[in-house]
């Protein structure tokens, strides 16, 4: 019984890690990162726009073209701005944006230390 | 006087706070991120609309006149209200327009174009809207005015009365 409990698992594990080795598509990982600039909110994988089913096409093309992930986002950053990558890089529009949870961290960290130090003099 | 800051630190964050989300309220909730006015104008290559012949983008901005670069399809409505400036403008010497039909069936094109008169010098085909990213451009309708092969405005959405003066001003 327990044997065949195994290889069921086993099994379900095997076809799990083949179904996402079928995804692993580096055209698809792109678009997933991009942003559809006219139905905010979704990414151009997930939209059915125009724009995005145009962009996937563009995507599929420079890859075909031998530009790598880094060269498509440079490309796509010089033609619609930092605003179209889900993952903005570091220049003086976006600093506060990645400081910011870094301060909260060393914020909350230092609040928290007072309060254990206060507590350890009480006793 | 530690119970005394705790109420005042709370309602000034959430006034803060309310602050925040008030001047929210009132803007636009489509965020178009600004680009550099002038830039270079791409190059790609595309096929003639009529006659079918690829030619490349240096072939048609040539000359040091200006161009109006339109990006329209026959589904698209606003192109309708906008073609009427388009018209008005073909008829000025020093500027030459030129089409982008962008995802469009070649016979439903060639009809608008019966129907509401031809205002493009040329135009050209952008099937699969691959063309249309290389310039930047969001979708239809959408209008370029370049000069000396840099664009120095860009129009996205149809044309108007205040954008056509604008324009006409531009070009003087």
């Amino acid at each position: 019984m327990n044997i065949l409990k195994l290889l069921i698992t086993v099994i379900f594990l095997i076809n799990f890690y083949s179904s996402d080795l079928k995804a692993k598509n580096l055209g698809t990982e792109i678009t997933k990162n991009l942003r559809c600039l006219i139905c905010q909110g979704q990414s151009v994988y997930d939209s059915d726009s125009e724009f995005a089913n145009s962009l996937k096409i563009l995507v599929e093309k420079k890859l075909d073209d031998g530009l790598n992930e880094k060269q498509i986002y440079d490309y796509l950053k010089n033609k619609y701005g930092d605003w179209i990558l889900y993952d903005p890089g570091f220049n003086k529009n976006t600093y506060f944006l990645w400081l910011l949870p870094i301060l909260m961290f060393v914020f909350g960290g230092a609040i928290i230390l007072r309060k254990v130090i206060l507590k350890k003099k009480k006793l | 006087m530690k119970a005394k800051i705790f109420p005042i630190f709370l309602i000034i964050t959430f006034s803060i706070i309310f602050y925040v989300f008030y001047k929210g309220l009132q803007n636009s909730n489509i965020y178009t991120p600004e680009i550099k006015s002038e830039i270079k104008i791409p190059s790609f290559e595309a096929k003639e609309f009529f006659s079918k012949d690829t030619i490349n983008s240096d072939q048609i901005f040539t000359g040091s006149e200006f161009y109006l670069l339109n990006i329209w399809a026959s589904w698209c409505i606003p192109c309708k209200e906008e073609h009427k400036y388009l018209m008005d403008l073909s008829k000025k010497e020093n500027i030459k327009i030129i089409g982008q039909n962008y995802k469009d069936n070649f016979v439903n094109a060639k009809n608008f174009l019966i129907k509401l008169d031809n205002p493009y010098d040329l135009i050209f085909s952008d099937n699969d809207g691959t063309i249309a990213i290389e310039w930047g451009a969001y979708g239809v309708p959408e209008s370029f005015l370049i000069k000396n092969n840099q664009i120095i405005k860009k129009i996205i959405g149809p044309l108007n009365e205040k954008l056509f003066s604008e324009i006409k001003e531009l070009t003087q």
